[in-house]
């Protein structure tokens, strides 16, 4: 897409279109003032705590639970939510059933619905004495104030984002190779998991990563129901609220610059594998 | 996703289960049982993890009945905390649609080298947890911060106080109205534009009588999501506040006080307001999308 007719040393394509230097000047004035230079005071922040310390406090073991709770937390969520989130988006694009639009609608409530409020609710509902938490207590299954109940609020927050970029591409991959699959003599399964599934799966990728990145940074729908217990349902992001309380600021930059550059790297990653399959695959 | 608009070849019309189109179902689709299996499925899922927590704030902001309701959403540390909210979100939602508009109209009018870093750049917030959203502001601003003499200072109150606020909204609603308007303009083109340039319209008239009456319901669309995120934010805000009842107090600060004091009642009444919020969210939303999702589907495709 970029400028490739212009002239090499030129940074822009010429364009009768008038206002780049305002509209640009805007967005990067705004850019910097709200994120970028914000940022790098954390970078900084986190940098001056000097090796030593940002290793003690990356390794101590309070961190490490948190950070482990936080990524594997969010990555389970975010299996669970592509796992039911391809289901669901395969019901809503292929079969008719009565409320099929409301629920299309409320798959978005996620968006919508305020971390906190979805918090207390699922609180609420999952407590030992809630809706769900009476039904599961006779198992001796405890969701509420355990390391389960932040994965219930993680894949509350992430539902959506599998969903939203699947249901598009199912809805294009509809047609006639289904057709000419199914005539050639392929049997159902083999027809979906050979001819209709793999041109959904960098969606199904995406999604997956939009998903895991929420769930990582997720704070508001997850400090209600797991019970912040330091060491076993202690979130990463609840850990550096805690430092900030205890005016450790250092502390609170060393673990937040861990998380993002950690969440970074899964992305980079993933974007990475991706790319690589739609060099291999054709443009997808 | 405006269904209408779709075609779906099992459209088995509802009056006559005519013999017509079973046939040509059974050739891509899945059997009745299967589909039954699947449907349930995921609306257990649903029902669970959507459903009932939504439910749930309406049946316990009721608990105390009518007036416990009335008196949870009247008393004066709920009021200012509604007032807060909407101020908060009047002031962060009218810069991003600014700064949206013109972010959208630098990326998707010109060719410029760096473009991609900066559409990743503008997306950066949706990646960074709500508490470091706060926090980079605290290390910036607060007491201990690096410009934290230097506003003492000079008296100027920013962690702690509506700035403060107004600043992590914002940061966390960063990308909102820019996501929606850049792939809808980007598949406008800018043809009507150049031609009203051609013509002599002046460049702020065909801002306005032309780009803008184009997008304007993606732009409503962003407006919507990024106000929904605005008053609802609770993380970013949580860290730069400081929760003073009655003057840094937002609406979603107020449910957590409430809730962590035992009353549960009065958290859940304020919580159902917030819900409300979103239930109007969700609707305006299914309906632009019903009824404009040409024009918006676009935005959708990303």
């Amino acid at each position: 897409m970029a400028g490739r007719a212009a002239a090499p040393s030129a940074w822009r394509r010429p364009s009768v279109l008038p206002g780049l230097g305002l509209s640009l000047g805007i967005t990067l004035t705004a850019l910097s003032l709200v994120v970028l230079i914000p940022l790098a005071a954390l970078f900084i922040k986190a940098a001056s705590a000097g090796p030593a310390e940002i290793w003690a406090i990356a390794t101590s073991p309070r961190t490490l639970a948190a950070l482990r709770l936080s990524f594997l937390g969010a990555l389970f969520a975010a299996c669970i939510n592509a796992a039911f989130g391809l289901i669901l988006a395969w019901v809503l694009v292929r079969y008719d059933f009565p409320g099929r639009r409301l629920i299309d609608a409320a798959v978005d409530l996620p968006f919508a619905l305020p971390t906190a409020v979805a918090g207390i609710a699922l609180a609420a509902i999952y407590a030992p004495n809630g809706w769900v938490g009476a039904l599961l207590a006779p198992l001796d299954i405890k969701v509420a104030y355990t390391p389960l109940g932040v994965m219930v609020a993680l894949i509350f927050i992430g539902l959506p984002f599998v969903v939203r970029m699947v249901q598009p591409v199912l809805e294009e991959a509809q047609g006639d190779i289904e057709e000419a699959a199914a005539l050639l003599g392929a049997s159902r399964l083999r027809t979906i998991f050979q001819v209709i599934l793999p041109p959904v799966l960098p969606a199904l990728l995406t999604g997956f990563v939009l998903a895991f990145a929420r769930a990582v940074g997720e704070y508001g729908s997850v400090i209600f129901i797991a019970g912040n217990i330091p060491m076993l349902s202690e979130i990463a992001p609840l850990l550096i609220v805690i430092k900030l309380e205890q005016f450790d600021y250092a502390g609170a930059a060393v673990i937040a610059t861990l998380m993002l550059l950690l969440s970074f790297a899964l992305i980079l990653l993933v974007n990475l594998i991706q790319a690589r399959a739609r060099r291999r695959l054709g443009d997808v | 996703m405006s269904d209408a608009t779709l075609p779906r070849h099992d459209a088995a019309a509802a009056p006559a289960p005519a013999a017509k189109p079973q046939s040509a179902r059974s050739v891509v689709g899945e059997s009745p049982i299967i589909q039954a299996a699947l449907i349930t499925v995921s609306l257990a899922f649903l029902l669970l993890f959507l459903l009932l927590p939504l439910i749930t704030v309406f049946v316990e902001a009721g608990a105390r009945g009518w007036s416990g309701y009335r008196e949870a959403i009247t008393e004066p540390d709920a009021v200012s905390a509604i007032r807060l909210t909407l101020l908060v979100a009047a002031i962060a939602v009218p810069f991003n649609v600014v700064v949206g508009v013109a972010a959208a109209w630098a990326i998707a009018k010109f060719e410029f080298r760096g473009k991609n870093l900066l559409i990743s750049l503008i997306d950066l917030p949706f990646s960074v947890s709500p508490v470091i959203s706060g926090l980079v502001y605290v290390l910036l601003f607060g007491a201990q911060g690096y410009l934290g003499p230097f506003l003492r200072a000079n008296g100027i109150e920013i962690i702690f106080a509506l700035p403060g606020l107004v600043l992590a909204t914002i940061f966390v609603t960063f990308p909102f109205v820019a996501r929606e308007l850049i792939p809808h303009m980007q598949a406008i083109g800018s043809t009507d534009e150049e031609a009203a340039l051609t013509l002599g319209a002046s460049p702020w008239r065909v801002f306005f009588s032309i780009t803008l009456p184009n997008v304007k319901w993606s732009l409503f669309y962003g407006v919507l999501l990024c106000n929904a995120r605005a008053m609802g934010e609770f993380g970013a805000v949580a860290v730069v506040s400081g929760k003073i009842r009655g003057l840094t107090n937002t609406m979603p600060l107020h449910v957590e006080i409430l809730y962590n004091e035992y009353m549960s009642a009065a958290a859940f009444a304020v919580a159902s307001l917030l819900a409300g919020l979103a239930l109007v969210t969700l609707a305006l939303k299914a309906l632009l999308e019903w009824r404009y999702g040409d024009a918006i589907a676009a935005s959708r495709r990303h």
